[in-house]
């Protein structure tokens, strides 16, 4: 698979050299990537769940060493790990009720239910498919545990259904990636429509004549807005230009183009302006598991400023943006310093800038760090598109996104 | 003599040194804390973790190790040797002018209000009669706070008391220069004060260096000292008995001090109570020009010299500022400079550098204001049938309301005119034309010399000591207290690392990035959104103010706030340095209600590589505004200390400050 190899190569070669911006369409190339990965790797007979997960880790850890500091390609990686751990415990354990009902006959379990070993399935695998959250815990399963793990050995071991396996094989091979590459693109439609499904809720969250202060530019943060001003709200809109690349004169443009009143201030003004501001609503980079916030620069300045004022700070962010990993400092770590030259001329600066003038170390350092990051304490409310959540729920919310084994890729 | 010096209260003391002309260097008294320029042994670094303010006070000063002797108690009582002196001082005189002065200023303020220059310039009566004790207490509360630290509190109290009784009882600085002696050195000064409150509290002192210096000013010395001021006073009350009308003596609020002249005392009183009512009236600051009020901005553009254009798409919430298209009405104005009779051409140049921009930072605005105004009453004569004093403040006025056409007037320079046009209306009126001109253009250049040049050493010799080797200061925008403080410090051989926080649109940072690099600094810059990357590498912030409001509010380029704040949520001492003439009795909340508007073009134009041309077409887009503020008010709360001529001293200390000095300047 020559092709795929080289669109991965590709893929790097743009990380690296920071050619996709925004989390947004990293997220949709990555996924987009990863589902050729998968429908051109030719599983073998056996083992065919891990064989898969191994080879999205392999190209996923390319794919995050080319830009670290861009969480979402991570996120989706881990996401995509998540989806065949899951078809496969699914499959599993449709083998494993497919072994219980055996005897009853029992026909609610799906297709391939009856009779159909599951090839080279270890005991452990089938002993979390026993435990999975695929079946909801209930007081009957909890006390009925014991009798459902005696079974495993019993399945996985059995040789009474070897001829069957072989006859099914081919078939499980492909129920497993079909359903793998189905679970995908559901990925990608989760991550192209998560704008409209964090819009839908401007309406509960904007009222009429309301100030919001926006900093940075954001897809989601201007179809949120827009989807209130759809609804007949009128309010006014302060954005901060967001230098030096000034992000925020881009956003104004749009939003003006959508018929909101909007009003350009510098980044410096934030702090006068936010009393008079009854919302701060930004859009993330990546939200971390302990609720903390990676935004363009400048946020933390602006979510001090609207604790100090008791001003709501709203952070919007699509389900691909959050990461589940705990930060240890993240301003630094998961930092990025751009180019001197957005800040200060090179032709006038230059002599000061120069590591050659004689003295050895440039007198001039300039700092231009792309992102900044707020703690969950100054952070009133998350919204995803699956609702409202607390700083303090982000963890549980990524634990429903992602499994445990992949944490540490 | 110095014809400058009116019939009224003139103490002796006073008139020898202003003969000693404008060679003698002006003193500045200091309160609060102060440190010896001389730093005591290594201090420990103060730790970061804990809270900002009382931590740069106390702990960062020099001598704040020194083994904690006695027990402070917070609220303290003078000695009692300052008790008799502070009564002693209640009975001398507040040149106050007569009821006539007082109609003539009034008539004086009618003629004209207009724009942000706020004239109250009738700071003629003193405080109340009790403010003395008030003030001490207040101080001691202040510091009630470091009790540990109580070898430098005891010094630095009674001191901060001794000063307020002088402050109180001088109308002039002269007590004040005899009292610390004719050494122009901040050092000697210093370390002399610092004797002087020592002794009175009688301390044990730890170091070698400062005892020895003690036996310089022996106890006669000081007494000696203190028998002149003495005596001046009391020949000055007399004085200002005779002078002053005298009236029904009604029972004196305080208890009649013990030595001289009690009818003195009480009619003096008597006037202050009347005067200090009168000044209660027209101390309620009068309100700024409020731009959606239509009549009087009708009113205020029938007069204008400067034709402004108001700009189409106004920001809503800043209707109340003006908002005038910028630059083009440049050309025009700088053509008719030679054909323009209302204005001296001197006063024209200078509003039309303010308009352009060519003049920034509040010192320099204010000291291209004052040498116009000098060179304007150099040129000025008296037309014929009028009074001098009317005449000249009409002129200034005119002058003024060009001033604020050409670029609202910063708080600062309100305060300047409100000075001149006190030295104006307190000009004898048997001073002939040439001669009062010159008193009053050596007054302005003594304004600038002493409380802007000489202000801004003092303030450097202060705030160097807050530098350490091996820190990492932090400096927001430019400004030029902060640049001399940083090339001192280098000078004086500490290393240190400093970074530059800038911002748009203007990007002053960068003019104090060159210098500083040109001088071998060690730099780093950076933009306002960053400061919270860079924050956490900082050990000292240092800010220049454009004003401080007496509520402690930081009034300052926009963008200080910001930096204050990220500052004080990573626990870093913010120090402002702050010339005290900047220092007003206002009192300000919010960024809103009083501001400055900027070009809103210079925000609309972005250096974007891809799409240059969309402001253009976004222009004429009503949903669209451009807001360029110019200045913010940071809270009181996150200022751990300010810098000043007087010394070192908590945002809290702002208003006494304003009360007990502004007033005896503006008399002077």
């Amino acid at each position: 698979m020559p092709d795929v190899q080289s669109m991965v190569l590709e893929f790097v070669n743009k990380l690296r050299k920071r050619k996709i911006e925004g989390s947004q369409a990293t997220a949709r190339c990555t996924v987009e990537l990863l589902r050729s990965v998968i429908s051109h790797h030719r599983v073998p007979h056996a083992n065919q769940a891990s064989a898969l997960i191994d080879a999205v880790k392999a190209v996923g850890a390319q794919l995050v060493a080319a830009n670290p500091v861009e969480l979402a390609v991570g996120n989706v990686v881990r996401r995509v790990l998540h989806i065949i751990r899951e078809e496969d415990l699914s499959l599993a354990t449709a083998a494993v009720a497919g072994f219980d009902l055996l005897d009853a006959s029992d026909d609610d379990e799906d297709v391939n239910g009856k009779g159909i070993g599951y090839p080279g399935m270890s005991a452990a695998v089938v002993a979390a498919a026993a435990r999975s959250t695929l079946r909801p815990p209930s007081l009957q399963t909890l006390l009925e545990g014991t009798p459902e793990s005696a079974t495993v050995p019993y399945t996985s071991s059995s040789g009474a259904d070897s001829e069957s396996k072989t006859a099914d094989k081919s078939s499980v091979t492909r129920k497993l990636k079909h359903d793998v590459i189905e679970g995908v693109n559901q990925l990608i439609h989760e991550i192209a429509g998560c704008h409209e499904q964090i819009a839908e809720q401007a309406i509960e969250h904007i009222h009429q004549n309301e100030v919001i202060l926006t900093l940075g530019s954001s897809r989601t943060v201007l179809e949120f807005l827009c989807a209130a001003k759809e609804k007949k709200r009128s309010f006014r809109v302060f954005v901060a230009e967001g230098a030096p690349r000034y992000q925020g004169h881009l956003l104004a443009k749009e939003l003006v183009a959508r018929g909101l009143q909007t009003t350009v201030i510098t980044d410096s003004a934030v702090f006068a302006m936010i009393s008079r501001v009854n919302m701060v609503i930004i859009g993330a980079h990546a939200v971390m598991a302990n609720g903390g916030v990676i935004g363009p620069v400048g946020v933390n300045m602006a979510a001090l400023a609207a604790k100090k004022h008791a001003v709501p700070f709203v952070v919007l962010a699509g389900s691909h943006k959050l990461c589940p990993l705990y930060p240890h400092n993240p301003e630094v770590l998961l930092n990025e310093l751009r180019s001197p030259s957005e800040l200060l001329d090179f032709g006038e600066f230059s002599d000061c800038l120069d590591f050659g003038s004689g003295s050895g170390s440039p007198l001039v350092q300039v700092v231009n760090p792309t992102f900044d990051y707020v703690p969950p304490s100054l952070v009133s409310l998350f919204i995803t598109d699956t609702g409202g959540h607390n700083p303090s729920y982000m963890y549980r919310l990524i634990a429903d996104y992602y499994s445990a084994d992949d944490l540490v890729m | 003599m110095d014809p400058r010096r009116g019939p009224l209260a003139v103490p002796k003391v006073r008139r020898v040194d202003a003969a000693a002309g404008p060679l003698a260097v002006p003193k500045v008294r200091r309160v609060g804390f102060f440190t010896s320029i001389e730093p005591s042994p290594e201090t420990p670094r103060p730790n970061r973790s804990l809270s900002g303010p009382a931590e740069a006070i106390t702990s960062s000063s020099p001598l704040s190790d020194s083994p904690s002797g006695q027990f402070i108690s917070p609220v303290q009582i003078p000695p009692s040797r300052h008790h008799s002196d502070n009564l002693a001082s209640r009975a001398a005189p507040v040149p106050v002018p007569g009821p006539s002065a007082f109609r003539r200023q009034l008539a004086n303020d009618r003629t004209l209000h207009v724009g942000s220059y706020n004239p109250v310039d009738s700071l003629l009566g003193t405080s109340p009669p009790s403010s003395n004790g008030e003030v001490s207490e207040d101080s001691g509360s202040l510091f009630g706070f470091q009790r540990s630290d109580s070898a430098k509190l005891s010094a630095s109290f009674p001191n901060g008391g001794f000063d307020m009784t002088v402050a109180v009882r001088a109308p002039g600085e002269s007590e004040a220069k005899v009292a610390t002696a004719s050494t122009s050195d901040g050092r000697k000064k210093n370390v002399e004060a610092s004797g002087e409150s020592e002794s009175v509290a009688t301390k044990p002192r730890k170091e070698k260096e400062t005892k020895s210096l003690k036996e310089k000013t022996s106890k006669a010395e000081r007494r000696a000292i203190q028998e002149a001021q003495r005596a001046a006073k009391g020949e000055g009350s007399k004085r200002a008995g005779e002078s002053s009308r005298p009236k029904p003596s009604k029972p004196a609020k305080q208890p009649p001090p013990k030595k001289e002249a009690p009818q003195v005392t009480s009619s003096v009183s008597e006037k202050r109570a009347v005067s200090v009512e009168k000044e209660r009236r027209m101390d309620v600051p009068q309100t700024q020009m409020q731009y959606d009020d239509k009549s009087r901005v009708d009113k205020a553009k029938r007069r204008s010299v400067v034709e402004q254009t108001e700009s189409k798409n106004k920001v809503e919430l800043f209707l109340h500022l003006p908002q005038y298209e910028r630059g083009n009405q440049l050309p025009n104005l700088s053509s008719n400079i030679f054909t323009l009779d209302t204005i001296h051409h001197a006063v024209y140049k200078v509003g039309l550098q303010h308009l352009a921009g060519d003049i920034a930072g509040d010192n320099a605005r204010c000291i291209a204001m004052l040498h116009a105004f000098q060179e304007a009453i150099n040129d000025y004569t008296t037309p014929p049938m009028k009074d001098l004093t009317m005449d000249l403040t009409a002129k200034i006025n005119g002058y003024v309301s060009f001033l604020i056409e050409c670029r609202p007037l910063s708080m600062s320079m309100g305060n300047a005119i409100r000075f001149l046009k006190n030295q104006i209306r307190k000009l004898p009126v048997d001073l002939s034309e040439p001669e009062a001109k010159a008193s009053l253009c050596s007054e302005i250049g003594r304004f600038i010399d002493e409380k802007i040049l000489l202000a801004d050493k003092v303030i450097v010799q202060h705030a160097v000591t807050k530098i350490r080797d091996g820190e990492v200061l932090l400096t927001y925008g430019f400004s030029c207290v902060v640049e001399m403080i940083l090339l001192y410090a280098h000078e004086i051989g500490r290393k240190f690392r400093v970074v530059i926080v800038d911002s748009r649109p203007n990007l002053e940072g960068q003019k104090l990035l060159r210098r500083l690099v040109t001088r071998g600094l060690d730099c780093t810059y950076t933009h306002i959104n960053a400061v919270s990357y860079i924050m956490g590498e900082v050990t000292r912030v240092f800010l220049g103010a454009s004003s401080i409001f007496s509520n402690g509010t930081l009034y300052s380029k926009v963008g200080t706030a910001c930096v204050a704040m990220v500052a004080n949520a990573f626990s870093v001492p913010v120090i402002v340095c702050c010339e005290a003439y900047k220092f007003h009795e206002r009192v300000l909340l919010d960024s809103i209600c009083s501001n400055e508007l900027g070009d809103p073009d210079a925000i609309a134009n972005v250096p974007l590589r891809n799409n240059k041309k969309h402001s253009k077409t976004m222009d004429n887009n009503k949903n669209l505004q451009f807001l360029n503020l110019m200045y913010d008010s940071t809270p009181a709360e996150y200022i751990s200390m300010i810098v000043t001529d007087y010394g070192m001293i908590p945002p809290t200390s702002i208003p006494v400050i304003v009360r007990e000095y502004r007033r005896e300047d503006l008399l002077l």
